[in-house]
């Protein structure tokens, strides 16, 4: 807004050596974001769609088909199969979104609770909530696939 | 005001407190344990539910044992998505773009929760009618 340019800047992030904290803290606003703006408008569709009517809801349903890759086999051509990635990767990155966020969240409670900043702790338990995201993803999508059979 | 004859913003100006800095963080822990538990409960509810189709979905929604926790999903989903995209804003946007940006997250979350809880109101009482 109005800095005084006469006053001192702290080294900002192009000084720092990168570790895994700080590809924790990003990801958590990244996925925080990505969340409340196409999360909630998802969660806000299905709610408004179940109290319109059967043509709104099999619109929505339509919609998070695209995102599981439902029908995907029933065309062939080369664009249809980019929009039909493109609807996975998205429902994919959602559901990974969910997952980072909530652990990167839960890590959260433990550092405002003035725990877990030693070094190796610190590091292990940022790495922890990269590994188990992916982990939690895998095995969600794994049981939407194959378990479920939606 | 504790007998101070200023506005908190003067006081900030003046590079005071404003004294509500601890408050909007308490707030972004509040709802974040909530909207935790009350995904927990949602997930696990969609999990057991035997068809995700509409009549299942409305049916379930229509019982207050689901209604009532839904909205309160709704209300502290949306207060915890308002202010974490209010600090993102006031991180990286310094300009005067800043209030739109904050104005707009106000208002288009206070949109969605409202259609959100209107959606789960008219299925609470229209029922399987809806």
């Amino acid at each position: 807004m109005h800095r005084n340019p006469s006053r001192p800047l702290s080294p900002h992030l192009t000084i720092w050596r990168w570790g895994p904290h700080m590809l924790v803290s990003i990801l958590h606003r990244i996925t925080g974001s990505g969340l409340a703006v196409f999360g909630s408008a998802i969660l806000v569709w299905w709610l408004a769609a179940a109290a319109s009517g059967a043509e709104a809801y099999a619109t929505f349903t339509g919609f998070i088909g695209w995102l599981t890759g439902a029908g995907a086999a029933d065309n062939a051509g080369a664009a249809d199969w980019l929009l039909y990635a493109l609807g996975v990767a998205i429902g994919v990155g959602l559901v990974w979104a969910f997952f980072q966020h909530l652990l990167s969240g839960l890590r959260h409670f433990v550092l405002d609770a003035g725990a877990g900043y030693e070094l190796r702790t610190n590091r292990f338990w940022a790495i922890a909530t990269i590994v188990g995201a992916l982990l939690l993803t895998a095995a969600a999508w794994g049981w939407i696939v194959f378990g479920r059979g939606a | 005001m504790s007998g101070r004859m200023e506005t908190p913003l003067k006081r900030v100006r003046g590079l005071g407190a404003a004294r509500s800095g601890a408050h909007h963080w308490w707030l972004e822990r509040l709802t974040s344990v909530s909207t935790l538990i009350l995904f927990g409960w949602f997930i696990v509810s969609l999990v057991r539910l035997p068809a995700l189709d509409r009549g299942t979905v409305v049916e379930w929604l229509a019982s207050p044992l689901a209604g009532v926790p839904m909205a309160l999903l709704v209300i502290s989903t949306f207060w915890h998505l308002k202010l974490g995209l209010a600090v993102v804003v006031e991180d990286y946007v310094h300009d005067g773009a800043r209030l739109f940006w904050l104005t707009l997250i106000n208002f288009l979350s206070l949109l969605g929760a409202g259609i959100a809880l209107f959606a789960i109101l008219k299925i609470a009482i229209a029922g399987s009618a809806a």
